[in-house]
């Protein structure tokens, strides 16, 4: 792809190119990485601005109202005014607050959830790093998440978002657990830690070769651990019913009562670059990434964005659905259902595959 | 001066400023924030050396579950730093040996002379290697008995560690979800047949009721 953009740029600029490429090209990595991670960033955070809207709009649709429809035709402008809004309020800092971590918590929360993003591919090649590691860096980043609201919920000095701190770093470390031991079988089916391998380790296997690749991708053969994952991701990033960490009912809204303004608005960003995140994670360790369910459809990050639109709107439609978990059922069902399910069946996929009856080979 | 070594000399002095900050700050949840900086700053040490696999591990294990818990307890207790600083003269000399102790230990390994440090040959590793590959083939094969020795003592420290705190008070009002989850409809509800009753006509009231 980088000689594609160097050869169009040449193109473009005619004549002017060479004595602009003497300039640049000592600093031609940096702005290569930097161009890359502004094409990752910008249609993310757009993204995310337009996910708020449509969860507004499907929860409306499912509660028979009809959802923002007010600012733009059919409201589609809504998510820009909302952001406008939280940019133009002054953000109030509480009397008693330990004010340097007060602005860190923030920060904390929004940055491991860019960050994340980095090892994640799109398509074959299309990743910012295509690293060895990728799987542990993914599992040491979001583990750093946690921070960012219990910072937050400490500095706010105050004692409803103390209470959303407490709950979130427990509830965050148990549910990692599970996903981590989810992972594992994963790990073991397509033995490597690089997610373009993961991926490409779906491709192979007797239904991929009858042309129906769905029935090879590791939902299937690890279809517990795929649910484990899923639920285990609502959990991990605090959404309902999994959401006691800012249940409104009981504690407001936990570690965001003290924040306002833009500050508030990080912790939102955070919330939904995560959920985006788990869904492009569940359907590359499960769901084939960017492969074709059906063999003479081309592969493609089409397919990609088709998985993680159908995640995101599961995460969406079981808010809809379901009350909230009282926490210490929340605990119960991590560490006394998820876990010792995911070890067992660490166990089920390790005999398997030394069986004559596996199928990975 | 290589790109490398401007990452190393900032890491390092992170480190050093941050673990010195551990010791100094006044309150004891900065103090475990500046821990988990340090700890974040050896990891990129570590990545330096292409040791990937421990420094994700690193933040993975210590920034992610441990200090995550030890902040849990920090910022539960109220913890009077007057009163903790009191006995710094007193406990000064046993710290002062102890610390002496374990830089003259680091000193003799790191200069080297005795280890033959300076005789190991300098690491070209290609752009392929999987530090994470090499580390299990060892530790699954050559190490595979410590290994599993060490995660059973680990998983005793584990059993004993609830075992210790595990009370089973009896005032203890908790509910039990398994309990409530086993419940059925019969276990709460009783219902009874009866012939239906016939309203007869109510006696009439003798004097307004207050």
């Amino acid at each position: 792809m980088e000689a594609t953009v160097l050869n169009l740029l040449a193109s473009i600029l005619g004549p002017l190119w060479a004595p602009l490429w003497a300039v640049a090209k000592p600093v031609w990595p940096l702005i290569w990485t930097l161009a890359r991670i502004v094409l990752i960033m910008a249609p993310l955070l757009l993204c995310v601005a337009y996910l708020t809207f449509w969860e507004r709009k499907i929860i409306g649709w499912m509660q028979v109202r009809i959802g923002p429809n007010r600012v733009g035709p059919w409201g589609l402008l809504q998510p820009i005014a909302d952001g406008l809004k939280l940019f133009f309020k002054e953000v109030l800092f509480p009397a008693a607050s330990d004010k340097k971590l007060f602005v860190l918590g923030p920060v904390m929360a929004i940055a491991p959830a860019l960050a994340l993003w980095a090892v994640i591919p799109f398509s074959p090649g299309w990743v910012l790093a295509n690293v060895d590691a990728g799987v542990l860096y993914l599992l040491a980043v979001s583990s750093v998440g946690v921070y960012g609201i219990i910072i937050a919920g400490w500095a706010s000095n105050s004692k409803y978002p103390f209470f959303g701190a407490m709950r979130a770093s427990a509830q965050m470390i148990s549910y990692e657990v599970s996903m981590g031991l989810a992972l594992i079988t994963v790990l073991m089916v397509s033995s490597s830690l690089n997610l373009t391998d993961i991926v490409m380790a779906q491709s192979k296997g007797r239904f991929a070769g009858y042309g129906l690749g769905l029935l090879s991708w590791n939902w299937l053969p690890l279809l517990p651990m795929f649910a484990v994952y899923l639920i285990s991701g609502v959990a991990e990033t605090n959404r309902a019913p999994f959401d006691v960490v800012e249940g409104e009912s009981e504690i407001v809204a936990g570690h965001m009562v003290e924040y306002s303004g833009m500050a508030f608005a990080m912790f939102f960003l955070a919330e939904y670059a995560n959920m985006i995140l788990i869904s492009a994670m569940t359907s590359i360790f499960f769901l084939g990434g960017w492969l074709s369910p059906i063999g003479f459809i081309p592969d493609g990050f089409h397919w990609m964005a088709a998985k993680m639109a159908a995640i995101l709107f599961f995460f969406l439609w079981i808010r809809a659905t379901f009350p909230r978990y009282r926490y210490d059922q929340l605990m119960r069902l991590g560490w006394k259902v998820f876990v010792p399910l995911t070890l067992v069946w660490i166990l089920v996929v390790g005999v398997w595959m030394m069986s004559p009856l596996t199928i990975w080979k | 001066m290589e790109f490398k070594t401007i990452l190393f000399y900032i890491f390092a002095a992170v480190t050093v400023l941050a673990a010195l900050r551990v010791i100094t700050a006044r309150n004891p949840v900065h103090a475990a924030l500046f821990l988990v900086l340090a700890f974040f700053n050896v990891a990129g040490l570590w990545m330096l050396l292409q040791a990937e696999f421990l420094a994700l591990v690193l933040i993975m294990v210590y920034v992610g579950a441990v200090m995550v818990l030890f902040l849990f307890v920090v910022m539960m207790l109220d913890i009077n730093i007057e009163e903790v600083r009191q006995g710094f003269w007193k406990n000064l000399p046993l710290g002062a040996l102890v610390g002496g102790l374990m830089v003259a230990e680091m000193a003799a390994v790191l200069s080297g002379r005795y280890f033959s440090l300076a005789n190991l040959p300098p690491q070209t590793l290609p752009a392929n290697y999987s530090n994470t590959k090499d580390l299990a083939r060892v530790l699954y094969t050559d190490y595979a008995y410590p290994f599993e020795i060490a995660s059973v003592i680990l998983l005793v420290g584990i059993i004993a560690a609830v075992m210790l705190t595990l009370r089973r008070r009896k005032d203890n009002k908790a509910m039990h979800s398994s309990d409530q989850i086993a419940v059925k409809s019969k276990d709460r509800m009783r219902l009874v047949k009866m012939a239906p009753e016939v309203e007869l006509p109510a006696p009439e009231n003798k004097g307004e009721q207050a």
